[in-house]
Parts: structure tokens; sequence; C-alpha cells
């Protein structure tokens, strides 16, 4: 945490937990389906996002965050339209998921291309954010810090390539936060990385060249 | 380097080094965050503009809430204040009143504000700080480095007890904004850094258990309002601090009883639009009125 999560963000009302904090936990979402076309979303809505949302706008900030907006963008009022507008499908569904966060939200994305994700994190106040599910495994970081997530195949050696290649191509670079979480022995894994200061240019084009590496993205901290 | 879980910490490190909390956590957070003082600096000064410009855009005439349950507040504070000479409060407190107002109105209709710490009390600080600055000739200098002090003081009581309303009810939200811009006040006034934390911690004694009970789950019934309630607790608890009165509690006991009482406070009493002003016949027929 720094001074400037406290005063900050700039943001559009009317509430940092429930329209900035959604607005960045879509973010999160939009990073995850990069530049590929999305054609629905279903957003689980649990406590207090699910008894509230309307008068926060919590629904349009989430929606706003999925497409890429920021928490200061104005275009968040349209949210819901500018969604139809751009062919995009949503729908919120109020869930109480046991055990979490008050504030919490799960973002189901399909794709044009047939592909889907899912990803599941919490708005933990004054627009700070916890995520702490994506497809299924379980992560955990805040956006304090540049986090890079690295999908992969669950195979010896994957780290270790990623952590050399930080390392030799990019000694400046360090690790302040590694945790790493799988669906089973030699499946589905996921790399969450955080890293102090700002993430070189081309390092994740050069994780994704990583072999058993399926895919990895930078959640540029906010 | 600074661990902000103690106000304690903040105070004892101001002394030893005999500088002021703001300029101790501006050089502190520029070696965390690496960057220089002088860009941080002048992202709090970015902050600082966007506070008046909020300030501005809330205390217009036709000022709405997107339900339309509030608005135009900010204006009407603006104008008794003008045409009755300050009104009960004087000029300097009638004024803050009515940018306080005026910025959580801007929150309201969904305009562009500095979460303080949070949107629902993003009135108090600017209230506090702008009108230092545009009525008693504050130097803009000494006002944006205040709110370093605010926002060091926000991280103690984030970490320590609450900032969401969510999880602490509204002590956590509007009692922290009074806290944090209690200490700035007081540093302001050439206060030293225990003063700040006296005023912090009897701003929070204050508020202490004040729950979060929205009508219809919109940040403004009661949360306009209580930016004010806010506003003049860290007035009076800056002036109780600058005037030699100690807080009884230390300021880091303050917060551990705040997070107690967050803990203890049932869930319909914390943002969930259930229990208190929310529940009530008037609050359950606003909340039809606007979702029907």
């Amino acid at each position: 945490m720094n001074v400037f999560d406290i005063i900050g963000p700039v943001m559009i009302g009317p509430s940092s937990s429930h329209t900035a904090g959604a607005v960045r936990l879509g973010r999160v979402a939009n990073k995850l389906i990069d530049s590929r076309k999305l054609r629905k979303v279903e957003i689980t809505l649990s406590g207090s996002f699910a008894q509230t949302y309307k008068g926060h706008g919590t629904d349009r900030a989430l929606l706003a965050g999925i497409m890429g907006y920021h928490s200061y963008s104005p275009e968040i009022r349209d949210a819901l339209s500018i969604a139809r507008d751009k062919g995009i499908d949503f729908e919120f569904i109020k869930e109480d998921i046991k055990g979490a966060h008050p504030n919490t939200a799960r973002i189901h994305y399909y794709l044009e291309d047939g592909g889907e994700g899912e990803m599941q994190g919490a708005s933990v106040g004054g627009g700070n954010i916890l995520v702490n599910q994506i497809d299924g495994m379980k992560v955990e970081f805040n956006g304090e810090n540049n986090t890079i997530l690295v999908m992969h195949r669950d195979k010896p050696g994957v780290i270790a390539a990623v952590t050399q290649l930080m390392h030799w191509e990019y000694a400046e670079l360090n690790i302040s936060s590694f945790h790493l979480s799988r669906q089973r022995k030699g499946g589905d894994a996921i790399m969450t990385i955080e890293i102090d200061g700002q993430p070189p240019e081309n390092l994740i084009s050069a994780i994704r060249n990583i072999e058993n590496v399926s895919n990895a993205i930078l959640v540029r901290r906010i | 380097m600074l661990t902000y879980e103690s106000i304690g910490e903040l105070v004892r490190e101001a002394e030893k080094r005999n500088v002021k909390i703001s300029e101790l956590v501006l050089a502190d957070q520029a070696e965390a965050m690496e960057v220089s003082p002088m860009e941080l600096y002048e992202k709090m000064e970015l902050d600082f503009l966007v506070m008046q410009e909020s300030v501005k855009v809330g205390q217009e005439e036709n000022q709405k809430s997107m339900s339309g349950l509030t608005g135009g507040e900010g204006y009407k504070m603006k104008a008794y204040t003008e045409q009755k000479g300050g009104g009960l409060c004087g000029a300097l407190l009638s004024k803050a009143i009515s940018r306080a107002l005026s910025v959580a109105g801007c929150n309201a209709s969904m305009g562009r504000i500095v979460a303080a710490p949070t949107a629902g009390s993003c009135g108090i600080l600017p209230g506090c700080l702008v009108s230092l600055w545009e009525d008693r000739g504050f130097d803009e200098k000494d006002v944006v480095m205040s709110m370093f002090t605010a926002g060091a003081f926000g991280m103690v009581i984030a970490g320590r007890a609450s900032i969401a309303g969510a999880q602490g009810g509204c002590q956590a939200e509007c009692g922290s904004a009074a806290a944090m811009a209690a200490a700035a006040l007081v540093e302001l006034m050439g206060g030293t850094p225990a003063q700040c934390a006296d005023a912090c911690a009897i701003a929070i004694v204050n508020q202490l258990g004040l729950v979060c009970d929205p009508v219809a789950g919109l940040v403004e019934i009661p949360c306009i309002k209580r930016n004010v309630s806010g506003l003049m607790i860290a007035f009076s608890s800056a002036d109780l601090a600058l005037a030699g009165i100690e807080a009884n509690i230390p300021a880091d006991e303050c917060l551990d009883a705040m997070r107690h009482v967050g803990d203890v406070l049932p869930d319909s009493l914390k943002e969930t639009a259930k229990g208190g002003l929310a529940a009530t016949p008037t609050g359950q027929r606003l909340q039809k009125q606007v979702f029907g």
C-alpha cells in the first residue's frame, strides 16, 4: 500500500469499493481477454455487491473495466449501452459465494473464438482489489505491484525457465512475490509473479515464447 | 523505511528527525516507490486540483444525483452562507461545509472525485483543505504537503482498522477521513506531530460506532450529510489538539477499538442497505421509488 491508495484514486463516483474497485476487477478480466473478441460475460455478484450493485453502478463499473475503461473514465456511466453497441451480451447473477469477501465478483467470459475463462476477486476498500481465482486456480495479488501471470503446463523446468529469463535478460528486475497454483499434477498451472518497479519492454512476449507457457499477461500497478 | 503500522511510529520518527510528518512520509514514499520526491509531490498536486474541480462541479445550481434522491446541497449552503454572513457556524466553517457537500454531491452524480480515503467520504479532506487554501490564504505547497500527512494516517488506519464501510461501517469511511483531515489541519496550523496524533485520536473517538446504512444502497443518504459531520469533527478535533488538549486514549489504541467495533457490527449495518436508516419506512419507500 502507498499514500496514493489512500489519497486516491481519482475516480468516477459514487463508491470507491463498489465503483472504482469494480472497474479494476473488470480490468483484470480485460487483461486476461487481451485482444481477443468478447462475446458474452456472466458476472456473479456476492455479498454487498449483490445487495447494492445497481445503486453504486457496480454493474456499469465491472462492465466498463472488462471493456478496458479506467476508474476515471466518464464512459462508466454509459457502460451498459456501450456494451450493447459493441454486441457484447452480459448477465448479472446474484449468488452467495461461500466464504468470500463481502464485495466479491466472479467474471466468466465467452469469446468469439469459442474460448472462455473466469476470474474472481474482491474489492477490499478504497478502490483496492484482491484477485483470488483465475480459471479455477487460486491466485492472490492486489494490483499494488506490477503483476505477471504466467499460464503454463505443470512440467519440470518451466518455473526455472521463466525466472532464469528474468534473471539473465533483465538483471534489474526484482521479484517481490511468487506464487504457484495448479489444477492437478501435469495439468494447467499459473504463476503469480509480483515485481518491483516497471516491467521491461518485451518481457511478456519473451515469457510467452517459453516452452509449455500458454499465455502471459501483465496486470499493471495502478 | 516506515512500516505504517502505528501512528506512534510516525510521531516518533518525525520527532527524531525534527521534521514534519508530511516531509517524513514524502521522503519515505519516494524511496519505497522508487521515484523522486518531486514526482510524488506533483502527483499529489494533481489530486488537489481534482479536489478543487469537484468542489466547483458539485456547487452548480442544477447538480443532481444519478438517482434523483439528492442534489443541490452545496449550492444551497453556499447561497445561505453568502446571504447570512456565514450563518451560525461563521464564514470559514459554513463555506467549508458547502465544499464538503459539493464534492460529495459531485460523487453522487458520477462525477470525478479523489477518493480520500473512499468515495463515500470524499468531501471531508477537500472541504477542509480547499477552505484553508482559498479562505485563509495558506500556501498551496503547504496544503499539498499536508495531504501526505493525511495519507500516512490513512495508511495506518487502513491496516490497523479499516477504510471500507462494508467491513467497518461508516466509522471506517467518514471516521477515517475526519481523522486524516484533523491530522492534516494540525500540521498546517503549525502543530507538532504529537498534536497531529491527538487530533486523529479525538476524531476517531467522536465517530466510533458510526454505522453504514445507505438508503437504497446509494452513496447519498446519509453519506452526503455525514461528510459535513466528519468535516466539523475534523476542525474541532484539530482545534482541541492545537489548544493542548491531549487524547486520553492514544491514537493507535483508538484504531484497535475501531477495528473491534467494526468486527462486532452486524452485517446489516455494514453497507448492505439492510439496517439503520435504509430499513426505516422512508428509507424503504425511497428505495422503491428508485428501483421499483
